[in-house]
């Protein structure tokens, strides 16, 4: 039996010396997202259908990014273990995609963040996410490197 | 906590690399369609898998009856920012230093 599956599902994972806590703030918090990754403040209104924006950093508004430059909806938070949202690039004009952020404690204080991105009809938001576009930073994997440097050594790579 | 001695071994293998670049070309496959990319036999391709899993090269992930294999690049993008960033500015930096001895010292 030969089966082809097709997944547009892109699996990310870290492990990070920090409590889940210390992650859960640093995913949803706008003081810690400016300082890795894309940086720019995300607002979260952390209830099923509460609201989601990310507003782009002053770095990024100089390139010509929109106000918003992503946006969604919360479908469930569990903190400090457990964050499902809808994800939207507000400049592609594909639909919302699903991300799931599952943070799991470990053995001494090593915490686990294992990022579930689900891109279905989203082929341009998916490039993005990985990576692949020229120019455009490296999607999760730098996003989550980065993520973990600053938490272990305290030092932002934007600073 | 994943050491960079489990990423390099995981790594240190043409099967194995070639197991990732399956997965970078086409994400989230099972045993079966992976296994008949290679001349080699089931318990031989899981035995690979398990290594690039130990690194957290690959994450295994069940949808509904099938268990789905995806590449983690996180770990190579760690070794990128920890390695290879430190000696290509090194590099760099070495290249400016020679530019300005070179220009600098005009007679």
């Amino acid at each position: 039996m030969s089966v082809t599956t097709s997944t547009t599902t892109q699996v990310y994972r870290v492990y990070i010396k920090a409590t889940p806590q210390a992650i859960w703030d640093a995913i949803t918090r706008p003081e810690w997202t400016d300082k890795y990754g894309y940086q720019g403040f995300v607002e979260f209104d952390l209830r099923p259908g509460g609201a989601f924006r990310h507003r782009a950093s002053e770095q990024m508004r100089a390139t010509g990014m929109p106000e918003v430059v992503v946006d969604g909806e919360v479908v469930e938070a569990d903190p400090p273990h457990k964050l499902v949202q809808t994800w939207r690039p507000t400049w592609l004009d594909e639909p919302p995609t699903r991300l799931t952020y599952e943070i799991r404690e470990g053995q001494d204080g090593v915490s686990s963040l294992t990022v579930t991105h689900e891109l279905d009809g989203a082929p341009e938001t998916a490039s993005q996410t990985a990576g692949a576009i020229e120019g455009a930073g490296g999607g999760w994997a730098e996003v989550l490197s980065d993520l973990k440097t600053l938490l272990e050594t305290g030092r932002s790579m934007h600073a | 906590m994943i050491d960079d001695d489990l990423v390099f071994k995981a790594l240190a293998d043409p099967t194995r690399r070639f197991l990732l670049d399956l997965l970078f070309a086409r994400d989230g496959r099972t045993l079966t369609e992976l296994e008949s990319e290679l001349a080699m036999t089931r318990f031989g391709v899981m035995k690979h898998l398990r290594v690039l899993a130990d690194a957290d090269l690959v994450i295994t992930r069940r949808q509904g009856r099938e268990k789905l294999h995806f590449l983690n690049p996180v770990p190579i993008r760690q070794i990128h920012d920890r390695w290879i960033d430190k000696y290509t500015e090194h590099r760099t930096a070495a290249l400016l230093d020679l530019k300005r001895e070179l220009e600098g010292e005009s007679p």
